[in-house]
């Protein structure tokens, strides 16, 4: 049962991976991510932190997601054309160096856990409860730093794309 | 039959892999960020797994806190587009790679 | 099929049953009440008291052309309507509308999934919501979609934040995200509107947001963009974007009456004097009378009050009801640690 669960979010996080790095176009490539984000979610499931998933669907495909497809309309960002001269050559050199990547990650991985089972879950680990004892207690600096990190990024973000005053438009190019 | 760990880490380097090969290969800056939005997602799934294998539960605690820097991250990186198009009108990182003009 | 299953489907076939009667029955609310609010007296030609307009619109619905916009993307355009019905038909799933029953010898909690995160679950998935309107914008090739859509997204966004605060507000005293214990917190107290009014109004102005109805429905309105996201679908796709935002009020209204008005509970009514089947009926029907009050509600106040401007939509979600949902929070937490709740 585990299995059939696993191969199928496994497969379809794959596809929607590859769709995300293929399709031409921008909306598409969003939409392939929100599947293999929720494929993803499924899998953190099995992993056994159901709050995990509910977290990412919440917060990545629920709020990022929708800030990237806002920014694609807002930009009117069009179909990507395809690269002219050393394209192909790029090309090649990404797949091979991805592909010799993810063979020495795979011998790593199989070389030092190869078939080993994983623990069973217990219902003290699946619990919200525990994550949450250590997320104010052992964590609570961490926590408190990403709050000041997202008043940050929200106080740069908008700065950043603000509207230019009409003296900086001066001066621009 | 349970799933052996080393599955969930092996998707999640193939997937590391797909968002590597699309952030060399992509010309449109949305994609280019949307690969590296996957390697966050792979690195999350890593970090869940290996919490499982070793019943520690730090490993999600480190995917709540990537949750969070992913989109802070998101945020300004996406302000970034926005200011960079107002002045370029494009974001094919081809036509934007020159400081100057 | 072992009992389990057979409850979970008798639970979701209620659920799913009530559901579908929303819409007709709404459509006709939604004529005769603001109708009556205005001196006069609405659609009754088509069967008594006009109740077979649902019937008539349906069949209207079915028989209209399926428009194929030029320029339009073909997928996305067909997948917005599907994406809409999504939050709505997945998030009643985790609502109670009962205590726990033994029914035919079987015990069984009356709730389809009994999550110790069900509130998590009701909110990542309402929050998916946002994808139909988006991609309708986006699809149709039509710059007022377009528009309708980049302010619906915005705007629930924004509000999710107020409503996501106030309804953690809700759960503090009760001690836990699962919502059956929320109720029966509620069964032994006060209903929470009394304790966290302020957290009430500010979830009740985030809900109004959420759903897109007056006085926040500027992403469809009709005076300023034809008629927002929605302009390019006729015929079953329109219906099933109307559908979709009955049913997403229909599930808001009954979170909204699991978190503050005691659920499918009523303070002097004891449920344990019943036998189970009766037991459980009962609760759903009293939710869903719960329910259809703050429908109306939501009618009401669409009849009555003007259209809010866009910039000042957004300046009331940033910076009025998320610093209120925050205060409220606050003031939950303080009651709730020094024993007051």
């Amino acid at each position: 049962m585990e299995l059939a669960a696993f191969a199928f979010f496994a497969l379809l996080a794959l596809g929607s991976a590859i769709v995300v790095v293929g399709h031409r176009n921008p909306v598409y490539s969003t939409m392939s991510l929100v599947v293999a984000l929720l494929a993803t979610a499924g899998l953190f499931v099995l992993l056994g932190s159901p709050f995990l998933a509910v977290l990412q669907v919440l917060l990545y495909t629920g709020a990022i997601v929708v800030l990237f497809l806002f920014v694609i309309m807002l930009l009117n960002v069009g179909r990507e054309r395809p690269a002219a001269g050393r394209g192909t050559m790029q090309t090649w050199v990404a797949g091979v160096g991805a592909l010799v990547f993810f063979g020495a990650m795979a011998r790593l991985i199989w070389e030092s856990y190869g078939e080993a089972e994983a623990p069973r879950l217990t219902e003290e680990f699946v619990a919200t409860r525990g994550l949450a004892e250590l997320l104010f207690t052992t964590y609570l600096l961490p926590f408190e730093i990403i709050g000041l990190l997202l008043l940050v990024a929200v106080v740069a973000a908008s700065w950043v794309a603000r509207r230019p005053t009409p003296d900086e438009e001066e001066e621009a190019p | 039959m349970t799933v052996p760990v080393s599955w969930y880490l092996l998707l999640a380097a193939a997937l590391f892999a797909i968002g590597v090969f699309g952030a060399l290969t992509r010309r449109s800056g949305i994609a280019i960020f949307l690969s590296i939005e996957l390697m966050l997602n792979a690195a999350n799934l890593v970090l869940a797994a290996y919490a499982r294998l070793l019943g520690e539960r730090s490993g999600q605690m480190v995917v709540f806190f990537a949750l969070a820097v992913a989109a802070a991250e998101a945020a300004v990186g996406l302000a970034l587009f926005i200011a960079v198009f107002r002045l370029r009108k494009t974001i094919d990182i081809d036509r934007i790679n020159l400081m100057r003009w | 099929m072992s009992p389990q299953t057979l409850a979970m489907l008798a639970k979701v076939g209620l659920w799913v049953f009530f559901l579908l009667q929303v819409a007709p029955v709404m459509l006709w609310l939604e004529r005769r009440a603001p109708a009556f609010m205005q001196d006069r007296l609405g659609p009754n030609r088509v069967g008594p008291l006009g109740l077979l307009q649902g019937i008539a619109d349906a069949v209207k619905f079915i028989f209209k052309e399926d428009v194929n916009p030029s320029g339009a993307d073909r997928g996305l355009y067909l997948l917005a309507p599907m994406l809409a019905l999504v939050p709505a038909m997945t998030t009643f799933l985790v609502l109670p509308f009962g205590p726990t029953v033994e029914i035919g010898g079987h015990r069984t909690s009356l709730v389809v999934i009994d999550s110790d995160a069900g509130i998590l679950l009701f909110l990542s998935l309402a929050s998916l919501g946002v994808y139909s309107l988006v991609l309708a914008g986006w699809a149709s090739n039509n710059k007022w979609s377009l528009l309708g859509s980049i302010r619906a997204s915005a705007q629930m966004i924004s509000y999710e934040l107020a409503l996501t605060t106030t309804v953690v507000c809700a759960l503090i005293p009760a001690g836990s995200m699962n919502l059956t214990d929320v109720v029966d917190y509620q069964r032994e107290g006060l209903w929470q509107f009394v304790t966290q009014p302020l957290g009430f109004l500010v979830f009740l102005v985030a809900a109004f947001a959420e759903t897109n109805r007056l006085p926040f429905d500027l992403p469809e309105a009709e005076s300023e963009l034809v008629a927002g996201y929605h302009t390019e679908y006729g015929s079953m796709r329109f219906a099933m974007f109307f559908m979709g935002e009955y049913m997403s009020m229909t599930t808001l209204s009954a979170l909204g009456m699991t978190l503050y008005f005691g659920g499918w509970s009523l303070p002097w009514l004891d449920f344990s004097q019943f036998t189970g089947l009766v037991q459980a009926l009962l609760g759903f029907t009293i939710l869903v009378l719960k329910v259809g009050l703050a429908l109306f509600f939501f009618i009401w106040v669409r009849w009555t009050f003007p259209r809010f401007r866009y910039d000042q939509l957004m300046r009331l979600g940033w910076k009025v009801l998320l610093p209120l949902a925050v205060l409220q929070l606050v003031v939950t937490a303080a009651m709730t640690v020094g024993g007051l709740l």
